[in-house]
């Protein structure tokens, strides 16, 4: 047979790994070993950083894209999809990601911003990237730069699901109303959202977003898990949540059953048996800083 | 027709949409209660790694291994693929192998994400050409007596069937042409 001519990095092949990572949980880690433990755990892929969002949070400093070297060995270490975190508007970070073979980049609020008006040009990479939304504007004007997956932000580091709801909500519930607009409100709700037309066209016709949508920031149990499941999530992302909590290997799996399982309170009731102390969370109030206010 | 569709962690909702639209009854298999019911099974694609841990712990691996051996007719793709094979490379030692189509497969055995491509396949029986997606997928590194092979590319087999087993190594879900599944369908209950 004749060769067959391949096409890479197209929309289709850098959306359709998100579509196979629904149901599933992505794990921040920062070691190799944590990313065993992941991936033993039933993760569907880790996010390489340097530090979880908990101790960005506390030891303040700049945030930045993760070692080269850190990468490599988390990749290294396990067969699962690994993706990484650029600064917002950073793309040659998002560069050097691509060139080491990273399987997604997250351009995060998580890390400090490198550039306070602009995004990075996601169109220009072939791999593919994830971007953080609290409202439906935010999303459609991510998916608008080339992101090929939204998460909810919620607010990474806390332990707390309250901003997480906040933002899935909000996103499926403006989803909502767009579907019910007649074709000359989609005008107006585009100059609303500020963002562009022929997407909320598309949102009004299909009824949900043109990528997935996952929930992060904040998850700390099944339960949590469950919850934005519930409200909607096709995925869930978890950061500190894990290995801020005192026994990181039982509670990882137990957030993947209830992933899974997310409609069964019996199964979700039974995982949550025995996990330890999950992270201490924050109050919203006590907050220094808002994670979620970055990107524009 | 009640087709189950695996829905432990991956692509399931598209299969299920795409076996509505064909006028199958799908339904989310996530327990041995509901695989019970079911009189065809779909495994998507997703992470193999984690849909294999998930098998075990939701009791669901002996099951399927059971009905597989009875003959139940079962499509499975890019992850369910590898799930479905004989042997599996580059997988986790503890991964699960259903044997139900003797193949050896090389999970990721195309590269990384960035390796992953379109493009369009000669399929045995099929006039035009199938759009295929491939996904970090596997790559087939043995076939066995008695597999038939229905695509390739490169000299590579990206599509295979064994009795009641077919395989893909490539996403029809995500192609919007509903052939494969349609192929699937006939086969399964018609014994066409």
């Amino acid at each position: 047979m004749t060769d067959v001519s391949r096409t890479t990095g197209t929309r289709l092949v850098k959306r359709g790994l998100a579509e196979m990572l629904k149901g599933g949980v992505i794990m921040d880690v920062v070691t190799p070993d944590q990313a065993r433990i992941a991936e033993d755990a039933g993760a569907v892929a880790v996010m390489a950083l340097e530090r979880v969002p908990a101790d960005i949070r506390r030891d303040g400093g700049v945030a930045r894209m993760s070692e080269p070297d850190m990468i490599e060995g988390i990749k290294a270490a396990v067969t699962i999809p690994v993706m990484a975190k650029v600064r917002i508007g950073h793309f040659a970070e998002a560069q050097i990601l691509q060139s080491i073979g990273v399987d997604y980049i997250d351009e995060s609020e998580v890390l400090t911003p490198a550039d306070e008006a602009h995004h990075v040009d996601k169109w220009a990479f072939e791999v593919p990237f994830v971007c953080g939304a609290t409202n439906l504007g935010e999303a459609l004007r991510r998916i608008a730069e080339g992101a090929c997956l939204i998460r909810s932000k919620g607010e990474a580091g806390t332990g707390n699901v309250i901003e997480a709801v906040r933002h899935l909500r909000s996103i499926l519930g403006d989803i909502a109303k767009v579907t019910r607009a007649d074709s000359a409100e989609l005008f107006d709700w585009a100059k609303r959202l500020q963002a562009p037309l022929p997407l909320v066209q598309e949102i009004a016709e299909t009824g949900e977003l043109p990528v997935p949508l996952f929930c992060a920031g904040g998850l700390a149990t099944p339960a949590d898990a469950s919850l934005v499941m519930q409200l909607g999530a096709q995925a869930v992302f978890v950061g500190s949540g894990i290995f801020k909590s005192e026994d990181p290997a039982p509670r990882a799996r137990a957030i993947v059953e209830a992933t899974t399982n997310y409609r069964d309170p019996a199964i979700v009731a039974k995982v949550s048996r025995g996990l330890g102390t999950p992270m201490v969370g924050l109050e919203m109030d006590d907050l220094e800083t808002r994670l979620a206010d970055r990107g524009w | 027709m009640k087709v189950g569709v695996l829905a432990l962690q991956g692509a399931f909702a598209r299969h299920g949409a795409v076996l509505t639209r064909l006028g199958a009854t799908a339904v989310e298999v996530r327990t041995p209660e509901a695989l019970a019911g079911v009189d065809a099974l779909v495994i998507p694609g997703g992470e193999s790694t984690t849909t294999s841990m998930l098998l075990e712990w939701s009791g669901l691996a002996d099951p399927i291994g059971e009905r597989l051996a009875d003959g139940l007719p079962v499509l499975g793709t890019c992850a369910g693929m590898i799930l479905l094979s004989t042997r599996i490379l580059d997988g986790r030692q503890d991964q699960v192998a259903l044997g139900a189509v003797d193949l050896d497969v090389r999970r990721n055995g195309y590269g990384r994400q960035i390796d992953s491509f379109e493009a369009d396949l000669a399929v045995a029986g099929l006039d035009r050409p199938f759009h295929g997606v491939f996904i970090r997928a596997p790559v087939v590194e043995r076939v066995g007596e008695g597999v038939e092979v229905l695509a390739t590319i490169d000299g590579q087999p990206v599509l295979c069937r064994q009795g009641p087993t077919l395989v893909a190594a490539f996403h029809p879900e995500l192609a919007e042409d509903d052939r494969i599944h349609r192929e699937f369908l006939n086969r399964a209950f018609t014994g066409a």
